[in-house]
C-alpha cells in the first residue's frame, strides 16, 4: 500500500505538494493524473492499478494559505492483472487514462482504462449508517432466533464519513489492441475508447455493445505504416472528435456524417521541412498527445520535440509551434537506440487557454504563454521543492559555456521524466507526475 | 556525433576534409551509420515481433524506419552490393530477413563496414568472411543454448534456403499472436532488449558499448586513415574485427 508523506503545497511562485510512495516499487509509478471537471477533486492511476483520488482542503479563514492542499480522499484498485488464455496472454494492469465525468449528484463518476478494459466507478460518501436491523446484529451476522423477542424499525444513524469506491459498469472485450485514450461526449452520454487501430464509441449505461467509429486497421496487416495514437471528443459539440496518428497528422471527424467515420471531414498536416530530414523524421513527428482548447478553437499536440497549436479552421500547418527540448535534436540516435524516443508525453492547457504545459526528461516540465511567447523550464524535484517556495526556472544549455545554474544537455537524466501532468479546470493549480512522486503546485497565494 | 551526423546535412559540415578525399570519407560514414541505424531497428524489430503483444505504435515506427532506410539503400545501390556480396540471394527482403535479421547486429555492422572498403582487397575478403563464420557460430551455439525456443520462429541455424521470414512477414505477426513461453523471457520489452542484444550480439565482454559508439569508433578510424594507404587501413580494420571478435 501506498505511504504518502506530505509536505506543504504551493506554483510560479509555487506551491507544491509532494505526494509519493516511499517504499517505491514498479507498481508505484504514477501513469496517469486527471482534475475533475470542478477541480475539487485529483486522480491518479498507476502501474499496480490503483487508482488515488486527492481532495482540496477546504477554505478556512484562519488558515488561507492552506487553500489549494490537496488530501488523500480515497484509493482504491481499479484493475487487476489478468489472464487471456485464448491468446495466452496476460493483461496488465496499469491505468493508462483516467477521465471524469461531469457531476451530476452527490456522488463522483470517472471511467478509467487499462489496456483492455474501461470501468465506470462511482465515489461517494456516506456519512450515516442503518442500524438496529432485526435479523442482524450490529456486525452483520445473523441473530439467533431465539433471541429476538422484539420487532424494531431500522433507523439511520450518523457515523464517522466514509468514501466508497465501486464499480458500476465494466466495459470489456471491444479492444483487440492497447487502448491510448477515453474521452467523455459533452452529451455525458456517450463516451469514446480508442486504441492502436480503432475507435468505439459507447452508452455510460451499455456495456455489452459499443459501436466502432474508427477502422484502420487494413485487411493485410503487412501493409499497417500507421497507428492512431490519441484521441479526443470536442468540449461542445458531441458530434465531433479528432484523433492523431503515428504519421504526425490529425484527423477531425465527423459523426453526424457517417456511423463509420473513416472519412475524415478535416486532415490536419504540417509539410516537412526538408532541411530537417532524417531517418527519425517520422518517429519524431508521432503524436503522443492530442487535446481540445477549453473554448473548442483549437487543437494542441505533443510530439517528441514540440507542442503544436492547430486553429480548429485552418488544416496545412499549425498556427503555433514550440520548442519543448530541441537541444534533444543532437541525441536522436542515443534516444532512439534507449528507446527514449518512443517516450509518450502529454500536454494540457489552463483553463483559459493562454498558457500549455508538458513534460520533459530531467524532471523538467515546460510551460509556454501562448500571448507572450514567453516560456519557462521548471524542474519537479524535492531538494528544489520546500513548501512555499518559488520554484526556480531552469535552463538547459547548449554547448559553448555553462553558465552556473544551467544544466548541460549531457547531464540530463533520461529515467527521470514527466509524461503526465494536470492544470486544474479554472485556478492556476497545476500537478506534475515524476514517476511514482506526485507534486503539485500552486500560482503565487496573494 | 554519430546522431549529428545522421542526418546528411551535417555531414557535409562535419566532414571537412581536403577535397580529394572529402568524396571518399562521407559517403562511408554516412552508409555506416545509416547500416547501424538499420541494424539496430532490425534487432529492435525481431524481439518486437518476438513479445506476443508489442506496443504496436512502436513496431510501426521501427517497422516504417527500416523501409525507410531499405529504399534509400535501395536507391544509392548499396543493397545491390550487399547482395552481391552476400550469399547470392537476389530478393531484398530475404536479404533482410536472411542475412541481417537473424545474424547478430555488431557482426553484420562490421560486414557493411568492410564491405565499403571491399574492392581494395580480396585477401581482405577471405578474412572478413572467414571471421564472421566464426563470429556466425559462437553466436549461433550461445544462442541455442541459452534460448532454444526463443528461436523457433527463426533459428540462424535453419537451413537458410528453406528460411523465409521476410520483413513483411515480421510485420504479419505483429498481427499473430503467437503463444510462445518467450513472453516469460521478455515480458518488458525494455528492459530485455539489452539482454538479447547481449546474447545476439555475442559480445558479453562489451555490453556497454552501443551501437553508436562502436560506430563512433567505426568512423573516428575510417577519416583517420588515409584511402592512399590502404594496406594498412585494411589491418587497422582488420584489428577493430579482432578486437571485436575476441570480445
Amino acid at each position: 500500500m501506498k505511504c504518502f508523506s506530505r509536505y506543504l503545497p504551493y506554483i510560479f511562485r509555487p506551491t507544491n505538494t509532494i505526494l509519493s510512495s516511499s517504499c517505491h516499487t514498479e507498481a508505484d509509478i504514477i501513469s496517469t493524473v486527471e482534475f475533475n471537471p470542478t477541480g475539487e477533486l485529483l486522480a491518479t492511476g498507476d502501474k499496480g492499478g490503483r487508482v488515488v483520488i486527492f481532495q482540496r482542503e477546504q477554505e478556512s479563514k484562519n488558515q488561507p494559505h492552506r487553500r489549494g492542499e490537496y488530501n488523500v480522499y480515497s484509493t482504491f484498485q481499479s484493475h487487476e492483472p489478468e489472464f487471456d488464455y485464448l491468446k495466452s496472454l496476460e493483461i496488465e494492469e496499469k491505468i493508462n487514462k483516467i477521465r471524469w465525468i461531469p457531476q451530476q449528484n452527490a456522488a463522483y463518476f470517472l471511467l478509467s482504462t487499462n489496456d483492455k478494459t474501461v470501468k465506470l466507478w462511482k465515489v461517494s460518501e456516506r456519512d450515516k449508517r442503518p442500524e438496529g436491523y432485526n435479523l442482524k446484529d450490529e456486525d452483520g451476522r445473523l441473530r439467533d432466533p431465539c433471541t429476538i423477542t422484539t420487532l424494531r424499525v431500522p433507523a439511520f444513524r450518523p457515523m464517522d464519513l466514509m468514501v466508497e469506491a465501486t464499480p458500476r459498469r465494466v466495459f470489456s472485450n471491444a479492444h483487440t489492441y492497447h487502448i491510448n485514450s477515453i474521452s467523455v461526449n459533452s452529451d455525458y452520454e456517450t463516451y469514446m475508447s480508442a486504441d492502436d487501430l480503432r475507435i468505439n464509441l459507447w452508452n455510460l449505461e451499455i456495456t455489452n455493445r459499443s459501436f466502432n467509429i474508427v477502422d484502420i486497421k487494413p485487411a493485410n496487416m503487412e501493409e499497417l505504416t500507421e497507428v492512431i495514437t490519441a484521441a479526443e471528443f470536442h468540449p461542445h459539440h458531441c458530434n465531433t472528435f479528432v484523433y492523431s496518428s503515428s504519421k504526425g497528422t490529425i484527423r477531425l471527424c465527423d459523426m453526424r456524417s457517417s456511423a463509420l467515420c473513416d472519412q475524415h471531414a478535416k486532415f490536419f498536416e504540417e509539410p516537412e521541412d526538408p532541411s530537417n530530414r532524417s531517418f527519425f523524421s517520422e518517429i519524431i513527428s508521432s503524436i503522443s498527445d492530442v487535446k481540445f482548447s477549453h473554448s473548442g478553437k483549437y487543437i494542441m499536440t505533443r510530439d517528441y520535440l514540440t507542442i503544436k497549436v492547430w486553429d480548429l479552421n485552418m488544416e496545412n500547418r499549425p498556427v503555433e509551434t514550440y520548442q519543448v527540448h530541441d537541444y534533444l535534436r543532437s541525441k536522436l540516435c542515443s534516444l532512439y537506440e534507449n528507446d527514449c524516443i518512443f517516450d509518450k508525453f502529454e500536454c494540457v492547457w489552463n483553463g483559459s487557454d493562454s498558457v500549455i504545459m508538458t513534460g520533459s526528461y530531467n524532471n523538467f516540465f515546460r510551460m509556454f504563454d501562448r500571448n507572450t511567447k514567453r516560456d519557462v523550464t521548471l524542474e519537479a524535484s524535492r531538494e528544489n521543492s520546500k513548501p512555499r517556495a518559488i520554484l526556480k526556472p531552469r535552463k538547459v544549455c547548449v554547448g559553448g559555456k555553462r553558465r552556473k545554474d544551467e544544466i548541460s544537455v549531457d547531464s540530463l537524466d533520461f529515467s527521470k521524466k514527466i509524461l503526465h501532468t494536470a492544470w486544474h479546470p479554472s485556478e492556476n493549480i497545476i500537478t506534475v507526475a515524476a514517476t511514482n512522486n506526485l507534486y503539485i503546485f500552486q500560482d503565487k497565494v496573494n | 556525433m554519430f546522431a549529428r551526423g545522421i542526418k546528411r546535412k551535417c555531414f557535409d559540415g562535419e566532414d571537412e576534409v581536403d577535397g580529394s578525399l572529402a568524396g571518399f570519407k562521407a559517403i562511408p560514414s554516412y552508409n555506416l551509420q545509416r547500416q547501424s541505424l538499420l541494424d539496430m531497428s532490425l534487432v529492435k524489430l525481431q524481439l518486437c515481433h518476438m513479445l506476443v503483444e508489442p506496443n504496436l505504435c512502436r513496431s510501426v515506427l521501427i517497422a516504417n524506419t527500416v523501409r525507410q532506410i531499405q529504399e534509400e539503400m535501395t536507391q544509392d545501390g548499396t543493397w545491390q552490393i550487399i547482395n552481391a556480396q552476400s550469399t547470392g540471394q537476389t530478393s531484398l527482403d530475404r536479404l533482410v530477413s536472411t542475412d541481417i535479421l537473424c545474424r547478430s547486429s555488431k557482426e553484420q555492422g562490421e560486414g557493411k563496414f568492410i564491405s565499403g572498403y571491399s574492392s581494395f582487397s580480396t585477401d581482405f575478403e577471405e578474412t572478413r568472411s572467414q571471421d564472421i563464420s566464426e563470429l556466425s557460430t559462437v553466436t549461433s551455439v550461445q544462442t541455442s543454448r541459452n534460448m532454444q525456443n526463443l528461436w523457433e520462429m527463426g533459428s540462424p541455424q535453419d537451413n537458410k534456403g528453406n528460411f523465409q521470414k521476410s520483413l513483411d512477414q515480421i510485420f504479419e505477426t505483429l498481427e499473430n499472436k503467437n503463444p510462445n513461453s518467450v513472453e516469460d523471457l521478455f515480458s518488458d520489452v525494455d528492459t530485455s532488449y539489452y539482454d538479447l542484444d547481449t546474447v545476439l550480439t555475442g559480445m558479453m565482454g562489451n555490453t556497454k558499448m552501443g551501437h553508436c559508439e562502436v560506430l563512433e569508433n567505426f568512423s573516428s578510424q575510417a577519416t583517420t586513415n588515409s584511402s592512399s594507404n590502404c594496406k594498412t587501413e585494411l589491418n587497422e580494420i582488420d584489428h577493430i574485427v579482432e578486437i571485436l571478435v575476441e570480445s
